[in-house]
């Protein structure tokens, strides 16, 4: 029997080219990387898109460079962003660190593919998670939010532009060669992005400290580079003014400051969705690619009269702890399904209450997981 | 000197500069302030990156900007800067180690000729860390790290990067009446300006080796290096020609927005699996199919693999279609499968052995299969692509795959052809799409 088809435009594009045009619409106006499978495309449309908009897109000589000259012209004023994988953010490690250390406001896609090293190179995988949060030295908090979908991967990376300039912060898009790679059917006009978020300035004739803040948690205004004030960098320990210190009182004033403006806005930074279930004994909790099949796990549990809660993240760190316990309250069991060998799950455990049984569906042989081997690890009948 | 506006581009705030006696890095410093003065820059405009090491320690004694990142990095935060926003003056201030450990970048640097002066405070060794020997290190010379004397050679940093494309270069002591005016040229060069400044670490190099300032020039020739004015060559910035070219293109295309136009049969999600060879052009193929698909209503997903020498072995796409949002994008047991040349079939064997009795196959007849449990159904697709155009084996077996299923009308295939591919091939598909037909009425 004939149907009439969805009455809407849609277009047909990989994540790559969703995650560009969400930067574009950010205000992106500076982007550096290094080729690299499965982000290179990225890298391509960036070329090919920036250049029209008043941008500038150049491939840089490695992936530190990458990091290096993004930090350069977001200090200059630009919004930027690069993208690379596993390798790659391996050799971003020590600049995220600056970027923190400098709060220079950067959003970095991870997409993810099969390792360690070299690993699968086509093959997707989430085998950063961890990674993502602990990525450089020093293990001050990190802001990572993870799509599941080519429209998800335009709106948050719209997002983590939003979020890089409001809390002066590297953000990482944690992408996946499924998504990124993968044309779907989108209709990019129909995604709500929430308002832009623009750099915060100093006023005209304030007097300007580079990390100024009255309390830990308030995140300084930013003057760039060639703007009205004479302003200071550094990759070492620092006062408010930007000046070297070796001052412990000082020092730990600014490390207060870097965790505090992320920790104290947990809730804000939280993106999730949960489909609770009266009554639900079991959980799943599941986030990226994965969350697709956990969706399709849930519905079958149901519709075999199962009592299945479903939380689904697209902010994975700061972990969105309140949202987490309270999707948790109640339930017996926690099912986690990951491309890695339960990463997230960690972050589960030491949220679940006590005798709650956390149970990992875990794989990492480049396939995706299905919803029936949700179902089946996960006990989910 | 005194209607100047600025007199000066250091401060004493911090008080004495903290370079030990007898150090290069004072009188290096003190002739880059000559320099800023004789330009009288606006000292929010200029920007000094400084590198790790003891010359790190320089840029916050100045007025200008101050940008200290990680070591060996400088010149690519320089670059972002100066790309970033154009009408910066950026110096880098870099030591030899820095040189080292950020080769790449000098390399680079030097090749992409952004208007930069990168000036080196060139001791020898590692000031900072205990006189450990670096890429600058004469051969023979002793430090921390070369116990049996230094066995590798030194590194001649103006012709490394004058073999890299550097436009402008020049070597000299750091202790030579004229040094500002030669920061002054540099700065003032269009373009990459490397300043290549030998200088003594009294705390390190000095002690552990039989070494003066006059030995300086010695030094100089005993490693066969040239002093002086090195190279000034003329070649487009790279940031001015960026913007130059960059104005010059149309905006891009506007995206593709499919609007559904005719109607579908689908009451669930089916997959599609096309396995052919490199340059089958299986990829556009089966993209076309979706967009028909689209066309109709219908949602997709496209995922496609290719060895990464992709001109060679096989080109696998898979698609699902489907009346409702996609959620799990694999195709674990397929609806529909298309074999439509050798690797492809090398490629999905053993899927093909796997398929359920549920799924057509379609597979060229020159192909010997494998036992199966799939429906198959053999299409002359050689000879029928040889009669319509070589490579539209994908879109013949795509449309005698539609012609039977019916998910769609063959009107939409034709429409997704005309519409998004080029004239020419769509020329050529669309007489593929009636071959294909054809084969299976």
């Amino acid at each position: 029997m004939p149907r009439q088809g969805i009455a809407m435009g849609l277009e047909f594009i990989e994540g790559n080219e969703a995650i560009v045009r969400g930067a574009i619409r950010a205000g992106c106006g500076f982007f550096a990387g290094y080729p690299i499978t499965p982000a290179s495309t990225i890298l391509e449309y960036m070329l090919h898109l920036l250049p029209a908009e008043g941008g500038v897109a150049m491939q840089a000589e490695d992936e530190i460079a990458s990091m290096g000259l993004c930090i350069g012209a977001s200090m200059a004023g630009r919004k930027a962003m690069t993208a690379t994988s596993g390798p790659g953010i391996s050799l971003y490690s020590e600049n995220i660190g600056l970027a923190i250390m400098g709060e220079t406001p950067l959003v970095i896609v991870n997409v993810q593919r099969q390792g360690p090293a070299t690993g699968s190179a086509t093959k997707g995988a989430e085998g950063d998670i961890q990674f993502t949060r602990w990525v450089t030295s020093g293990g001050l908090p990190m802001i990572a939010l993870s799509p599941a979908t080519v429209g998800e991967a335009y709106e948050l990376t719209f997002r983590a532009f939003n979020l890089s300039e409001q809390f002066r912060v590297p953000v990482i898009v944690l992408s996946n060669k499924e998504i990124s790679l993968t044309q779907e059917s989108v209709d990019l006009d129909a995604i709500e992005l929430p308002p832009l978020v623009e750099r915060r300035r100093p006023a005209d004739g304030e007097k300007y400290q580079p990390h100024h803040f009255e309390t830990p948690e308030q995140v300084p205004v930013l003057s760039d580079f060639g703007g009205e004030h004479v302003t200071q960098y550094t990759t070492s320990t620092h006062d408010k003014a930007g000046y070297l210190t070796a001052d412990p009182g000082l020092i730990q004033e600014m490390i207060d400051h870097y965790t505090a403006k992320i920790e104290a806005a947990t809730d804000d930074i939280a993106l999730f969705r949960h489909d609770p279930q009266e009554d639900a004994e079991t959980l799943v909790v599941s986030y990226g690619v994965t969350s697709r099949s956990a969706a399709m796990a849930v519905r079958e549990a149901r519709d075999r009269g199962k009592r299945v809660s479903s939380l689904t993240l697209q902010t994975l760190y700061p972990v969105p702890e309140r949202a987490i316990k309270s999707a948790i309250d109640g339930v017996a069991r926690i099912v986690v399904p990951e491309m890695n060998m339960g990463q997230y799950r960690l972050e589960i455990e030491r949220l679940a209450p006590d005798g709650a049984e956390v149970i990992g569906v875990n794989k990492m042989n480049t396939t995706l997981i299905s919803p029936d081997e949700i179902i089946a690890e996960g006990g989910l009948l | 000197m005194s209607n100047m506006a600025y007199q000066t581009y250091m401060t004493d705030e911090l008080g004495p500069l903290p370079f030990c006696p007898g150090c290069g890095h004072e009188r290096l410093l003190r002739e880059l302030d000559k320099a800023l003065v004789e330009l009288q820059l606006d000292p929010t405009n200029v920007v000094i990156v400084s590198d790790i090491g003891c010359i790190g320690l320089a840029d916050r004694y100045f007025t200008t900007n101050a940008f200290h990142g990680l070591h060996g990095r400088s010149l690519t935060y320089a670059t972002g800067l100066k790309l970033g926003r154009p009408e910066l003056t950026v110096i880098v201030l870099i030591g030899d180690g820095g040189c080292g450990i950020g080769g790449a970048h000098l390399l680079n640097a030097a090749r992409r000729n952004v208007d930069l002066t990168l000036v080196v405070a060139n001791n020898f060794n590692y000031g900072m860390t205990g006189g450990q020997h670096s890429v600058t290190t004469p051969s023979g010379g002793r430090t921390l790290t070369t116990p049996l004397g230094n066995i590798e050679g030194a590194m001649d940093i103006c012709a490394t990067a004058i073999g890299a494309g550097a436009t402008w270069a020049f070597r000299g002591i750091g202790y030579d009446d004229g040094l500002a005016q030669r920061i002054v040229d540099g700065i003032r060069h269009p373009g990459f300006a490397l300043l290549d400044i030998w200088e003594l670490c009294t705390a390190y190099y000095l002690p552990r080796n039989d070494f003066n300032k006059k030995e300086l020039y010695n030094l100089i020739e005993s490693t066969g290096q040239e002093v002086g004015l090195l190279a000034d060559k003329e070649r487009p910035e790279f940031g001015a020609a960026y913007r130059q070219r960059a104005a010059e293109i149309p905006k891009g295309k506007p995206p593709i927005v499919i609007e559904p136009a005719f109607a579908h049969s689908l009451e669930r999600q089916k997959g599609i699996v096309m396995a052919g060879g490199a340059g089958q052009k299986v990829k556009s193929a089966v993209t076309v199919l979706a967009r028909a698909g689209m066309l109709s209503g219908l949602q997709a997903t496209q995922k496609d693999d290719y060895p990464i020498t992709i001109m060679t072995g096989h080109s696998l796409s898979e698609i699902n279609l489907s009346p409702d949002p996609i959620e799990y994008t694999a195709i674990d047991s397929p609806d529909y499968f298309l074999v439509i040349s050798e690797e492809g079939l090398k490629k999905t064997r053993s899927w093909i052995k796997r398929l359920a009795p549920s799924c057509r196959l379609y597979a060229d007849d020159g192909l010997e299969l494998p036992d199966t449990e799939a429906r198959v159904t053999r299409l002359p697709l050689a000879p029928a692509a040889k009669e319509v155009g070589r490579l539209s084996n994908g879109v013949i077996a795509l449309a005698a795959m539609l012609q039977e299923a019916a998910m769609f009308p063959m009107d939409a295939f034709e429409q997704a052809i005309s519409r998004y591919q080029k004239p020419e091939i769509a020329e050529t598909n669309l007489k593929a799409v009636k071959k294909g037909v054809e084969l299976v009425s």
